[in-house]
Formats: structure tokens, C-alpha cells, sequence
């Protein structure tokens, strides 16, 4: 009965895992037409390379930058939407929506809203920050990283806010009424009822999204390329491994290395969270 | 906060007046209506049972004196106070729900505290009163525990704990028992009835179980269909129930309800205690016996009449009993029939026939 699924595990996740492991051996030419095995110290090599360190630091500064923040506003958005009030539905359904709207397109509508000279956002607001006019957020090396961040942020809203406000449907009323009779206010059911029992969400949403920060490709290939150069404020691990710009983009063998670390950092991270929340979490009673 | 200094100030203010309160969920034709025109006069220190059917508006009416849900018309008074527009915390109530409502993430000891945490009161304080309520419930060992960790019984009285820990001047309870095993229900009531001794405070209990209603309350108002069917001592429902709904809804076996016309008029219902049926060859009901059940300590004889209704008869086992299939007369004394108007439902008060 397990056949299926073991066959299907075997070919789509062991096998690339072993085969990048694998890889992660090897060392090639500038073409990479030609490889030769470096042993497991290319790893270490890699690892304390000065451009995977740098994108470490990015990678860590963009989940640092998204996490939290899009967490407290997918929250924040989920009590919003958790009242009982007509026509909250509507709200529901487009604080979901991002969920329904790919990387791509996230990152082209805030390609366009932060566009320098056609751009929205720029128009609306260069009065306060006038880095959105000069040279452009996604073109000032201080700036570029945050606002990939707003892109990410905003992409993962509608995910952050259906499992919150699922995780919020599936307290017990009785809990909140008993609060209540007792004397606690709106501040303290949240504080005392609500956040304590959807801790198990919040821990889940915490691990996707972390994970998701520590593998953003899509934002940087489209909005800043993992520039602006030379500084590449933006280059990320998968992007290091991936991007057109990258500057190992035809060694297959240092790529590989990189992904099985990114790989081994996102478990450390999710390994860490789990840790953290361990005494917090409580599943059902 | 002695609970001596407690008695004095809200001693006469624990009695609850309902006033004509009606509930209607919903508006318009999918409109509900749980609670209709009910007025009831809890007095201090009253053990008050609502008792009903699931659907008859028994919680919804609880929950009206509690502040969790407002009524649709009437008043609520607590104390001399009308309290409609007053919050719960504000109405010294505490209320044991069903589900216990235990918070799973805090300790028993926190669980206890919270209500007198929102309050404000201060640490100390605050972890005494809760070891003093736990101990009356006999849980100070289990003080460090999370709710998980306890049984069905035991998380029963964290709950009553924390309900007590308030001293509150009205105990809402809705259905505290109805998740325990019957032995654990039984041990409970007699604790929850010396509770209600030790402390000056009036209890409303919402409960299906009648033997919970006769065996705890000092009052007994039955409900049906968001109607107030009949208040008053668990004997007087018992003896004097007064309405076809409450004469079957009280009793096990039920009441048997005679066709109108079997014995009397035909304008009138009349019901005998399966108690009061006895034997006698020259009974005035003539039936075929279908079920003879041993208990031990009685027999439950079941019999079909010859107008084909089902009754009861609840006998000595001394007695000599006829055998299933066999015919058989009962007869009951005068004084033990119930008479009951056949159109409306309604106790007709005792008058020879």
C-alpha cells in the first residue's frame, strides 16, 4: 500500500536530495562543460564564502524584515474580519486573495506601484520619502531589500490570514463567554484566549513563512535582479543559486552545495521555531 | 474579602426576578422564538432547576441572566437591580458551562485565578483565594496541573473552583453534570447540593435530567417550547403536575395518560403514576400483559389495554404476577388520579368526577 507514495517520494524528493548532495561535490570550469570531484570540504568552502555568507545575511534579513510583520498584520486582519458584522464576508475574501495571486504577478503589480516614474506609490508619496522618485526604492541600495520585502509581505497576507482566522474559528465560544462572565475585556480574551489557542497556527504560519523568506527567488529575479549592483543588497541564497546574474550560475557543482545548505539552514530555523513554541503550543485539550 | 462581610452586603440582593421575558433569534419569518413570555421569581438563596426538553429555551434563559445573550422584551432583575443593560461582570454572577470552558494552556491554579485576575485583585491574594477554592473541592493537589492532565470529574470542579472563587451572589450552571459517568454524576450532585448549603449564594441550574431536578433543587421550574409549564417544590411537580407535558416529562416510568373518556368525561385526560396502578380483578382497565421487567427491588409491568394504549405499572416483587399474555385489570384509588383538561392540557384542579 505504500508503493505509491514511497515511489513517488523516491523520485521527486530522494533522489534529487541525494543526487544535489552529490553534486554538491563537484567543482567545474567557467563554461561548466568539464567538472572534477572537490570532496565534502567544498561545503565549508562554501559555506564561508564571502558571497554566501553576504547572501545568508540577505536571506535572514528579508525573513527578519517579512515574518514578524506579516504575521502581527495577518493577525491584526484576522480579528478585524472575525466579527460578526453584515458584509464582513466581502472583507474576508479580499484579505484572502493574495493567496490566489502568484509571485509573478504579486511582484509585477508592486513593480509597477513602486516604478519611479509611473509608479502610484511613487507619485502618492515621494513628498515623505523621496527615494521613491530618486532613484526609486528597488533602485537605492538601502531601500531594495525592504521593499522586496513589502512584495513578499503582501503576497503572503492571504495565506497568513485564512490559517489565522481557521485557527480563530476553532476556539470554543464557550471560552471567550466564560471570559467574559468573569470580567475580561476585549484586550484580555485576546490576550488570554484567543492568542493562547491559536498558537499552534501561529507556529505553523511562523515555520511556512520563515521558509518561504529563506527560499524568496521570484520577488528578486523579477523586481530588482538581485541588485542594484554592486552592492547586491538583494541577492538571496536562491537567488545566488539560481539568478541570471549570479556570478556561479554555471557551476553546478557550487549551485548544488549552496541548495543542500539553504537546505540545512531552513531545517535549523524550523528545527529552532518548534523548539521555541514547544511550551506554548497547545494542541486541543 | 471573608465570606461573613460577603453574606451581609449581598444578602438580600441574590433573589432574580425574570419579568415577561421573551428571546426571539432571527427576524422576520425565519425568526426563532426560544424563550416566550416567561416570569419567574427566584428567591435568595434558591436552588433553582430549569428543567425541559433540549429546544425548550432553558439555557437561552440562563443565558439572558448571565448578560450573554439580551432579551428581546421583559426584564431582568438581580437583587433590586434591573440589570438588561449591565454587563456580566458587573451582575456578581459566575456561570459553569457545559464544556467546563477551562482555559487548556493555563494551570489549574491559573485557571481558578483569572476571574479574580480581570478583577484586579493582587497576587497574594489572588493565589489564596484560588487554594482555599480548590481545597473545597478537594483539588489542592492538583494545583500545578494543566486541565489536560485531570479527569472528566476533576475538571468539573476546577470549574465549580473557579465559579466559587468570586463568591459571586448568583450561580449559573448549565448543564455542569451532563459530561461525567452516572457515578461520578451522582457523587456530584450531593456535593453540588452541600455546596449550595455552605455558601449564601442562590444557584440556577439549567438541566434535562429530572433526577438532577428532583434530587438537587429546592425549585423546580419546567419549561417546554420556551414556555413556562409549572414552578415549584420538586413534590408539588411530582405530585401536582400541571400539565400533560410536565405529568409524562416527570417520572420514570412516566405517567400513563388515558385516552379522553377512558375513566370520566370525555373532556378530560386522566393520568395514573405507574406507582399507583396496582392489580385487582375487578379494576375498571382491562389489558394484555407484553412486558414483565425484575429489578430487583420492584417489577415494571407492561400492559396494552384494550383500547390499545401502552401502560405501566410499577409492582412489588412479592406480589404475584401474571405472566406475559395473560389478561389483567388494574385499578388506582381516587385520590391518586390526575385530571386534565383533553384541549388544553391543563391540570383540572381535584374535584370528584
Amino acid at each position: 500500500m505504500l508503493g505509491p507514495s514511497a515511489a513517488l517520494l523516491g523520485v521527486w524528493t530522494v533522489y534529487p536530495l541525494v543526487r544535489a548532495i552529490q553534486n554538491g561535490h563537484l567543482r567545474c570550469n567557467v563554461t561548466g562543460s568539464r567538472c572534477r570531484d572537490a570532496g565534502w570540504g567544498q561545503y565549508l568552502d562554501v559555506f564561508t564564502s564571502d558571497d554566501f555568507q553576504r547572501a545568508l545575511g540577505v536571506s535572514v534579513k528579508l525573513a527578519l524584515l517579512t515574518v514578524p510583520t506579516g504575521l502581527v498584520l495577518g493577525i491584526g486582519l484576522a480579528v478585524l474580519a472575525d466579527k460578526h458584522l453584515r458584509g464582513i464576508g466581502i472583507f474576508r475574501t479580499i484579505f484572502s486573495s493574495t493567496v490566489a495571486t502568484s509571485v509573478a504577478v504579486a511582484s509585477l503589480v508592486w513593480f509597477v506601484l513602486l516604478q519611479p516614474e509611473i509608479g502610484v506609490l511613487s507619485d502618492l508619496f515621494s513628498q515623505w520619502i523621496p527615494q521613491l522618485k530618486n532613484p526609486g526604492l528597488l533602485r537605492d541600495p538601502d531601500t531594495a531589500l525592504p521593499a522586496v520585502a513589502l512584495s513578499s509581505i503582501w503576497a503572503s497576507l492571504g495565506f497568513t490570514f485564512i490559517i489565522i482566522t481557521a485557527g480563530m474559528q476553532s476556539v470554543p465560544r464557550d471560552l471567550y463567554e466564560s471570559a467574559f462572565v468573569d470580567g475580561a475585556g476585549g484586550f484580555r480574551r485576546f490576550t488570554n484566549v484567543t492568542l493562547p489557542m491559536i498558537m499552534p497556527s501561529i507556529l505553523f504560519v511562523t515555520v511556512v513563512l520563515t521558509t518561504r523568506a529563506l527560499q524568496t527567488y521570484g520577488e528578486v529575479a523579477l523586481l530588482t535582479g538581485g541588485g542594484p549592483n554592486p552592492q547586491k543588497p538583494t541577492t538571496t541564497i536562491p537567488y545566488l543559486i539560481y539568478g541570471d546574474n549570479s556570478i556561479i550560475r554555471n557551476d553546478i557543482g557550487l549551485k548544488s552545495a549552496s541548495a543542500v545548505l539553504l537546505f540545512v539552514i531552513s531545517l535549523v530555523f524550523a528545527v529552532v521555531q518548534f523548539r521555541g513554541f514547544e511550551k506554548r503550543v497547545h494542541y486541543g485539550s | 474579602m471573608s465570606r461573613a462581610a460577603k453574606v451581609s452586603r449581598v444578602g438580600p440582593m441574590a433573589r432574580v426576578r425574570l419579568d415577561q421575558i421573551s428571546k426571539t433569534f432571527g427576524e422576520g419569518p425565519d425568526a426563532v422564538t426560544a424563550v416566550d413570555d416567561v416570569t419567574l421569581d427566584i428567591a435568595h438563596h434558591d436552588f433553582m432547576i430549569l428543567l425541559g426538553p433540549s429546544g425548550c429555551g432553558k439555557s437561552t434563559l440562563l443565558r439572558m441572566v448571565a448578560g450573554l445573550e439580551d432579551p428581546t422584551a421583559g426584564d431582568v432583575y438581580i437583587g433590586d437591580r434591573r440589570v438588561n443593560d449591565v454587563l456580566p461582570k458587573e451582575r456578581d454572577v459566575a456561570m459553569v458551562f457545559q464544556s467546563y470552558a477551562l482555559y487548556p494552556h493555563k494551570t489549574v491554579a491559573a485557571n481558578i485565578e483569572f476571574p479574580l485576575k480581570v478583577r484586579g485583585v493582587g497576587k497574594a491574594e489572588r493565589a489564596e483565594a484560588a487554594r482555599r477554592a480548590a481545597d473545597v473541592l478537594g483539588l489542592g493537589d492538583y494545583l500545578r496541573r494543566k486541565p489536560g492532565q485531570l479527569s472528566g470529574g476533576q475538571r468539573q470542579r476546577v470549574a465549580l473552583a473557579r465559579a466559587i472563587v468570586r463568591d459571586p451572589a448568583v450561580f449559573l450552571m448549565d448543564e455542569p453534570l451532563s459530561n461525567l459517568d452516572a457515578k461520578l454524576r451522582g457523587d456530584t450532585r450531593a456535593e453540588l447540593v452541600d455546596l449550595h448549603r455552605r455558601l449564601d449564594s442562590t444557584f440556577i441550574y439549567v438541566t434535562h435530567d429530572q433526577v438532577e431536578a428532583m434530587t438537587m433543587g429546592t425549585h423546580v421550574a419546567v419549561l417546554n417550547a420556551g414556555r413556562l409549564e409549572q414552578v415549584g417544590t420538586p413534590q408539588e411537580v411530582y405530585d401536582r403536575p400541571a400539565s400533560v407535558f410536565v405529568a409524562q416529562f416527570i417520572g420514570t416510568p412516566p405517567m400513563n395518560l388515558l385516552p379522553p373518556g377512558m375513566l370520566g368525561s370525555s373532556s378530560v385526560r386522566v393520568g395514573v403514576r405507574p406507582e399507583h396502578l396496582h392489580l385487582s380483578t375487578t379494576g375498571p382497565l382491562h389489558g394484555t400483559v407484553r412486558q414483565v421487567e425484575h429489578l430487583g427491588h420492584e417489577v415494571l409491568l407492561s400492559a396494552d389495554l384494550d383500547g390499545g394504549l401502552r401502560v405501566t405499572a410499577r409492582l412489588g416483587v412479592d406480589e404475584t404476577l401474571p405472566g406475559v399474555g395473560d389478561a389483567v385489570a388494574f385499578a388506582a384509588a381516587e385520590r391518586h388520579l390526575h385530571r386534565y383538561d383533553a384541549v388544553s392540557g391543563l391540570r383540572l384542579e381535584d374535584r370528584s368526577v
